[in-house]
């Protein structure tokens, strides 16, 4: 190195540490602040997301509720007095609406709460546009509570809602016309009587979407089942015929143009963008085979066709770390080729293989393009499936098509409802996941 | 019978094949099992397998082709002068199955007796409101011309239910007997079922070709018809974007081909540095410790579903964006008009790349051979110029192919860009502004109800085509590249 010391000039000793050496050793310094930065910033990322869904989301969880008597007057619900059901049914919604803002007006004054309001319906924007569908329900449901005052829960309104969990502030009513400050008023009184209260949402979790100017009564449990029945279907599907394929091309498959063809396929099918394959599911399953549009059947077909790469990947690699030697013991002893695979290869690799295909499955689950295309959003999923067969054949929406579903809606209330459903899909992620590891710890095995 | 209830039949007709076939053969030698030539299951399975597998495959077929001849044949009884084009044809076609549904139905819940759903006339019976009592809503009354052909569509359906009962039986039995007369202890049954088990992985494997032929058929097919209603050369050269479902469309690919690739750009951008650095460092500098709590936590980004980066975008950071860039924002710069913008997408997608680039570039810095770091430090090297000058130009073209390989994943990303890019097509170099890509053309075209007959949804196929071809080629480049790096080490 007589360029180093030439550079420093003269006499030099190791243990002063000359320009140059300072300066490479600056710049290795920068150099390793870089990496630990890039990595601080991913992080930071990861932080920022999680910390968003979860301070975004949680409102979701709960949910106001304003419980209220209502007398159910049977001059209005059933002016022939006979309690019919047929007759019932002819009083609509629009029926009971007037009852439900009435009684909320006669509670309000039994408490001895001031309000600006003269009129009955005004005090509608408090509570939610299902109140009145919930009570007749439960009418239709026991005819014997009219006449009775019965004490309901019903839902608030959206906006009610909102104020209560801070979304909605009085700056922002300013602007609103569906309600205004002195109904805000009116629901601080009403939350400091106790009649307004704050609850755990067990209808977000189970409940069935709602229509755009609800977005109180919207929950994900139908959308649930729908991800259910496609995960179901990519189960049923991608498992054997992933595990199948696998075998073939790790165990059997000469090298041959054939073979080499299927295995160029198979890495080629792990990159193309998923949204390609919505096009394949609705050029294929829905144009040319007829089957049912926004259908999980096929939403999960074409999610099997996505995830099947991903499971041949996964599988392949766990057979070949079976050991050569456990082939040929069990080739030794007298086996086929076929009974050395089915009976030992594969239940040595199961552990592998499953894990393969929980994760594949979590993709799966969280994948939204395709699903787009085969129609799964653009409608509200408000009915549960009666049976398996409707579960698999009828319409329904999945969990993430729901989630942009409420992305897209104007009302900011849905986009409380879009990350609370973030929440849930992360947990079930999350699950599956935690799964898959706990299964590679306890079954692998290191030969 | 349906479908399902002669699947459950034929699995029956199995297990019963397979304890007789395996009872047949034992009695054939007294019980004296090792005069078999296989063990007795392969003699079950051997009968099992040629019952159920051609049946299966009847069935399924069946299953799948009856619809389509039935349809055809109900469409050619409507008359031509009734429809003005194929869409019309189709929304026609959905009536028709729509009334042969409820019919079915209506004999199923005894609302109509089964002479009396085949003699139904539009002139005596108000079938609307007939078929609103059994659950079935018709958008309108039903023309007599779609009542015959949904009459023809039954009796195709009929018949065909019962034509398709007897043949898949048929098979079974005929399979059932054959193999089951053929069973006696010299018959070869462990080579006979262990063929037809590889014949069946074969058919497995096979599905990835028959996925690829798929993707590829329909876009094609479906491409051509496009070109066929739009010329390919205005597609390919022309400078504007915008559909109208009235007719007179512009459908220049170029404005989303210029979004696309400028967000995927921004992305990698952001991706590519931190994601290269990070990788790095964990390979390079950090303890197994650091690394063994650091990566799992960056795969956490890779694992979260794109449409929480597409919400993450729309809600977070295209509002935060707006705050700094906008008018009256923090820089009080009044570039940024609305939360949705090439530079929201860019940054998110960046974010997901992140673990991505990670994961690859680890990859291929633990493949370069520890000597070639070894020589390096033995000359006097400092760890970074040992990186810097060694090692980072060993792996370059792997990490070369890395980064065409997110280039790619950016290109074909959907979610994000739908939700967070906008949806106005524009040739601009302001990052600020809305722009939209190519996927997020194809989630517009594609859904609602537009028919599938006009050039504005078909450009969609066209589109797809495109995105296919291009991420396909940087795939098998990007594959190409790594393979070839890999072969110098090894």
């Amino acid at each position: 190195m007589t360029d180093a010391t030439s550079g420093s000039g003269g006499a030099s000793s190791l243990f002063t540490v000359d320009a140059l050496t300072r300066k490479r050793n600056a710049a290795e310094t920068r150099f390793r602040a870089y990496g630990i930065i890039a990595i601080t910033v991913s992080l930071l990322f990861l932080v920022i997301l999680l910390g968003t869904i979860i301070r975004n989301g949680m409102p979701a969880f709960q949910q106001s509720f304003i419980t209220l008597p209502v007398h159910l007057d049977a001059a209005k619900l059933d002016k022939n007095g006979n309690r019919n059901p047929d007759d019932l049914k002819k009083v609509t919604t629009f029926g009971y609406g007037p009852l439900i803002d009435r009684a909320l007006e006669v509670h309000v004054a039994e408490l001895g709460i001031e309000t600006p309001f003269t009129k009955a319906k005004e005090l509608n924007p408090l509570l939610s546009a299902s109140a009145a569908a919930i009570v007749r329900d439960q009418v239709l449901a026991s005819p014997d509570l009219i006449g009775k005052t019965v004490e309901f829960r019903i839902l608030a309104s959206s906006r009610v809602d909102g104020y209560l969990k801070g979304r909605v502030t009085r700056d922002s009513v300013a602007r609103d016309k569906s309600i205004n400050a002195e109904h805000l008023d009116l629901a601080d009184a009403l939350r400091k009587e106790g009649v307004l209260t704050k609850g755990f949402n067990w209808d977000f979790i189970t409940g069935a979407d709602a229509s755009e100017s609800r977005p109180e009564q919207a929950g994900i449990g139908v959308s649930m089942l729908g991800s259910f029945f496609m995960m179901l279907v990519v189960l049923i599907f991608s498992l054997p015929i992933g595990v199948a394929a696998s075998i073939y091309l790790e165990e059997f498959a000469a090298k041959n143009r054939f073979n080499d063809l299927i295995e160029v396929n198979i890495s080629n099918l792990a990159a193309v963008p998923s949204i390609v394959f919505g096009i394949l599911g609705l050029a294929v399953f829905i144009q040319f085979a007829h089957l049912p549009q926004s259908a999980p059947l096929v939403g999960g077909l074409v999610l099997t066709l996505m995830t099947l790469p991903t499971i041949i990947i996964s599988t392949r690699a766990s057979l070949k770390s079976v050991p050569p030697s456990i082939r040929d013991a069990a080739l030794g002893v007298g086996a086929s080729k076929m009974q050395s695979v089915f009976h030992h290869v594969l239940p040595l690799a199961m552990p592998g293989i499953l894990t393969g295909t929980i994760i594949g499955l979590a993709q799966a689950l969280g994948e939204t393009a395709p699903l787009l295309l085969i129609g799964m959003v653009g409608y509200i999923a408000s009915n549960y499936p009666n049976g398996i067969a409707e579960g698999f054949l009828n319409p329904n929406s999945a969990m993430p098509a729901q989630i942009y579903e409420w992305a897209k809606r104007a009302d900011p209330a849905y986009y409380e409802r879009a990350w609370g459903g973030i929440i849930i899909l992360l947990l079930f992620l999350m699950t599956m996941n935690i799964i898959a590891i706990i299964l590679r710890r306890k079954f692998e095995r290191r030969w | 019978m349906s479908a399902s209830w002669l699947l459950i039949v034929l699995i029956a007709i199995s297990v019963a094949g397979y304890f007789l076939g395996r009872s047949r053969v034992m009695a054939s030698v007294q019980g004296n099992s090792r005069q078999l030539h296989s063990l007795p299951n392969y003699y079950g399975l051997n009968v099992v397998m040629t019952t159920l597998v051609p049946a299966l495959v009847l069935l399924i077929a069946w299953v799948l082709i009856q619809p389509m001849v039935a349809q055809n044949h109900a469409a050619s009884m409507i008359p031509d002068d009734t429809y003005a084009d194929q869409g019309a044809l189709n929304l026609l076609m959905s009536d028709v199955r729509r009334i042969a549904d409820g019919l079915d139905l209506a004999v199923k819940s005894g609302n109509m007796t089964v002479e009396q759903a085949k003699d139904i006339q539009t002139g005596t019976t108000d079938i609307r409101s007939r078929l609103g009592e059994v659950g079935v809503a018709l958008g309108s009354d039903v023309d007599p011309a779609v009542l015959t052909a949904a009459q023809a569509y039954r009796g195709v359906t009929n018949t065909g239910r019962w034509l398709m009962t007897v043949a898949v039986l048929a098979l079974a039995a005929a399979g059932f007997a054959w193999s089951y007369l053929r069973t006696s202890k010299d018959l070869r049954a462990r080579n006979l079922v262990e063929h037809g088990v590889l014949a069946l992985l074969v058919g497995a494997a096979s599905i990835a070709i028959l996925t690829t032929l798929g993707i590829v058929l329909s876009l094609i097919f479906n491409t051509i018809e496009f070109f066929k209603l739009y010329p390919a050369l205005d597609f390919f050269t022309s400078l504007t974007w915008s559909p109208s479902f009235g007719g007179g469309s512009q459908l220049g690919i170029l404005p989303l081909l210029w979004g696309t690739l400028y967000i995927s750009l921004i992305a990698l951008l952001v991706a590519v540095p931190i994601g290269l650095f990070a990788a790095i460092y964990l390979s390079e500098y950090a303890s197994s410790k650091v690394r063994s709590i650091v990566k799992p936590l960056l795969e956490v980004l890779a694992g979260i579903p794109t449409i929480v980066y597409g919400l993450f975008a729309l809600l977070t950071v295209g509002p935060l964006l707006v705050e700094i860039f906008g008018a009256g924002g923090f820089l009080g710069l009044g570039w940024m008009k609305g939360g949705t913008a090439v530079m929201t997408a860019g940054i998110v997608m960046g974010v997901m790349l992140i673990p991505f680039v990670s994961s690859l570039s680890d990859d291929i810095i633990n493949a370069v051979p520890q000597s070639m770091r070894d020589g390096s430090y033995g000359l006097g090297a400092t760890q970074s110029e040992t990186i810097r000058q060694v090692i980072l130009p060993a792996a370059l073209p792997g990490i070369v192919g890395a980064i065409l390989l997110a280039a790619s994943r950016a290109i074909g990303e959907t979610m994000i860009v739908v939700l967070g890019a906008g949806a106005a097509a524009k040739l601009s170099l302001n990052p600020f502004e809305a722009m939209t890509t190519v996927t997020a053309k194809i989630v517009s075209q594609l859904t609602g109800d537009a028919d599938f007959a006009s050039p504005e949804a078909l450009v969609a196929f066209a589109l797809g085509m495109t995105l296919f071809v291009i991420t396909l080629g940087l795939n098998v480049f990007a594959l190409y590249i790594v393979r070839k790096y890999r072969e110098q080490y090894e």
